[in-house]
């Protein structure tokens, strides 16, 4: 026991004596959670839009009003004709074009129907997509002001409710998915680093002449990274409690055991890829191709896995992070319990087993 | 040599007979056989590629030999290398101390791991900075020494447990020859205490220093004495020349 705590303590003088693995630590998942909740969100803001208004009537007034008024647009001028609408997208700097026909208001009392021409630049399908979906809603909106006055019968209006995201927020969707890539990237880059480290420098060998068990090598290697790797995620979390009002709904305690599942499933990948290099170098450059790409494409977070060809979604089965983004989205976004995700934790269970087995298996192998 | 005669007497600490070990169809150590005594300094000599490693590594208890006997410290190398691990030091070509822990804490943490208690490493760390004269370098980084103390320091943590036999792996290599010589002082100092000292290295002047020689080529032992009787036996005036005049047989190329 005591010659565990020993070798513990050297991990971390390790750490903390190394400032690039301090950076990669700490630094990594800072710079992850910002830069996924500020400038890779998928939430359109501010988009620069015109309107031409030929109506100039109580009816367009108010719906201009509630463009500006949403935090989606920015009105950046109205426009006398629809020549100038053109010239404007193609100096490439608007989005969306609105234009009110005249006489709009009088149709829409008189005839119960009026028409807005709305125009996208679609060249970004998506965002176009996003923005007419925005500007449709606020068309909604104003209709149903309308209907408070004069009934019209026979009016169906979906009430279409976002459930655990009402307001369709980015946050829910990446905070998961940056556990799960960071939780991996460091996990598997410490493990296999540090293995390699002592590989490379000789250190191994005169481990392994001492009495000391290869086995209590590899575990006192676990440890200090699986704390370091608890500390991390407890960052990840606040940031993105305080800093992105990413709320966890469910039980902490379940998403840090379940964390923890993950932690140790990515240790073994870690020791599994040292047994293979014999340099810090390499080490680092298969942990980071072997788990960053698999990791953002496969997991969910970035790019629907239903949308993929089925060969490639079977391939994702074999991703341990897509498991646990499932379980952390159920547990903080949905706050379901144990028993919605009790499958997903015995497929990743049974994963970190069986890398866990082959990982040590090979390790030994390699001391013959 | 005195010396000598009275080691001849003393029991063995390592003796193998008809020791192999195959990789596959390539034997790298062929059916050696010899025996090591208590508190002698054992040069063992060959060139690259001749097995030395392999036959120390057999030693060290980290590969199991393919086939015949060997004890290590009373230990058989098939069955208890765990307890043969517990009786001998070993320090390696590559310098092998942490660079980024300081020189106490390589110290202690070498002392840890072999299981000695607090008191010992504290009364063993004393002794061995007072001995090397590291004392107002014991804070600082190892990162930070030259290299003859490196080696001198990697030495010293290799025998902090008093083992009974302390396996080199070509200590000396890429420092002068007085680093070299203070080098091989402390390693007489340990033979006084009673260690015995099982070393492998390319410098003909180190083979001189040894009580005992094996040469290794091809993975056999083709010749085992004492310098001297070596030097008579090939009718060679140096070490260098022994070295060469067996070396020259070998078919295996180094690698």
């Amino acid at each position: 026991m005591k010659q565990f705590l020993v070798f513990v303590k050297k991990e971390f003088y390790h750490v903390f004596r190394d400032r690039k693995t301090l950076l990669m630590l700490f630094g990594l998942p800072i710079v992850q959670i910002v830069l996924f909740g500020f400038a890779l969100t998928n939430e359109v803001k501010n988009s620069k839009i015109v309107v031409a208004d030929y109506a100039k009537d109580i009816a367009s007034k108010r719906i201009i009003d509630k463009m500006e008024a949403s935090n989606y647009f920015e009105i950046e001028r109205t426009l006398p004709d629809n020549k100038a609408i053109e010239q404007a997208f193609q100096e490439g700097n608007i989005r969306l074009a609105v234009i009110f026909p005249s006489g709009f208001n009088d149709e829409l009392q008189h005839q119960n129907k009026a028409q807005i021409q709305v125009i996208a630049d679609a060249s970004d399908p998506n965002t176009a997509t996003t923005l007419t979906g925005y500007i449709s809603s606020i068309i909604l909106d104003y209709q149903s002001e309308l209907m408070q006055n004069n009934a019209i019968p026979y009016q169906i209006i979906p009430e279409v409710r976002m459930l655990y995201n009402p307001e369709l927020k980015g946050a829910p969707n990446f905070v998961p998915g940056v556990m799960a890539l960071i939780l991996m990237l460091v996990c598997v880059m410490m493990t296999s680093v540090s293995i390699a480290r002592e590989k490379e420098k000789g250190t191994m060998e005169i481990l392994l002449v001492s009495p000391f068990r290869p086995i209590l090598v590899i575990l006192s290697k676990a440890v200090p990274y699986f704390l370091l790797s608890l500390i991390n995620l407890s960052i990840i979390l606040l940031l993105s409690v305080f800093l992105m009002d990413m709320p966890v709904n469910g039980s902490i305690v379940l998403l840090f055991l379940e964390s923890s599942l993950l932690i140790i499933t990515a240790l073994s990948l870690g020791l599994l890829i040292s047994t293979v290099v014999e340099s810090q170098q390499s080490a680092m450059l298969i942990s980071l191709m072997g788990m960053m790409l698999p990791t953002m494409l496969f997991t969910g977070f970035m790019f629907p896995i239903e949308n993929m060809p089925l060969p490639l979604q079977i391939i994702s089965n074999a991703v341990p992070a897509k498991w646990y983004y499932v379980i952390v989205k159920a547990i903080m976004i949905k706050g379901l319990g144990f028993s919605a995700i009790w499958k997903e934790t015995l497929i990743l269970a049974g994963m970190t087993l069986f890398l866990l087995v082959v990982s040590l298996k090979k390790f030994k192998i390699r001391l013959q | 040599m005195t010396d000598l005669i009275n080691h001849m007497n003393n029991p063995p600490v390592i003796s193998c007979k008809d020791l192999s070990k195959k990789f596959g169809s390539f034997t790298a150590v062929d059916n050696i056989s010899f025996e090591v005594k208590a508190g002698e300094i054992f040069g063992f000599l060959g060139a690259n590629g001749a097995g030395k490693t392999t036959a120390m590594r057999m030693f060290c208890g980290l590969s199991i030999p393919t086939s015949g006997a060997a004890t290590v410290a009373g230990f058989d190398v098939f069955k208890d290398t765990e307890k043969i691990k517990k009786n001998i030091g070993y320090m390696s070509q590559k310098f092998s101390l942490y660079e980024d822990l300081t020189v106490a804490e390589n110290i202690t943490f070498f002392g840890g791991i072999y299981g000695l208690s607090n008191k010992q490493i504290k009364e063993k760390t004393e002794e061995l900075l007072g001995r090397l004269h590291l004392e107002n370098q014991a804070k600082k980084l190892v990162r930070s020494l030259p290299l003859g103390w490196k080696q001198k320091l990697s030495f010293s943590v290799a025998i902090l447990h008093q083992p009974k036999i302390v396996f080199l792996d070509e200590p000396t290599g890429g420092v002068d020859p007085v680093t070299r010589r203070q080098f091989w002082d402390l390693i007489y100092e340990a033979s006084d205490t009673g260690v015995t000292i099982f070393v492998t290295t390319h410098y003909m002047d180190e083979a001189e220093y040894c009580n005992r020689i094996s040469m290794m080529v091809d993975g056999a032992i083709k010749a085992l004495d004492t310098p001297a009787n070596l030097k008579k036996q090939f009718s060679a005036d140096s070490m260098d020349a022994v070295f060469y005049e067996l070396a020259r047989g070998a078919k295996r190329k180094a690698d």
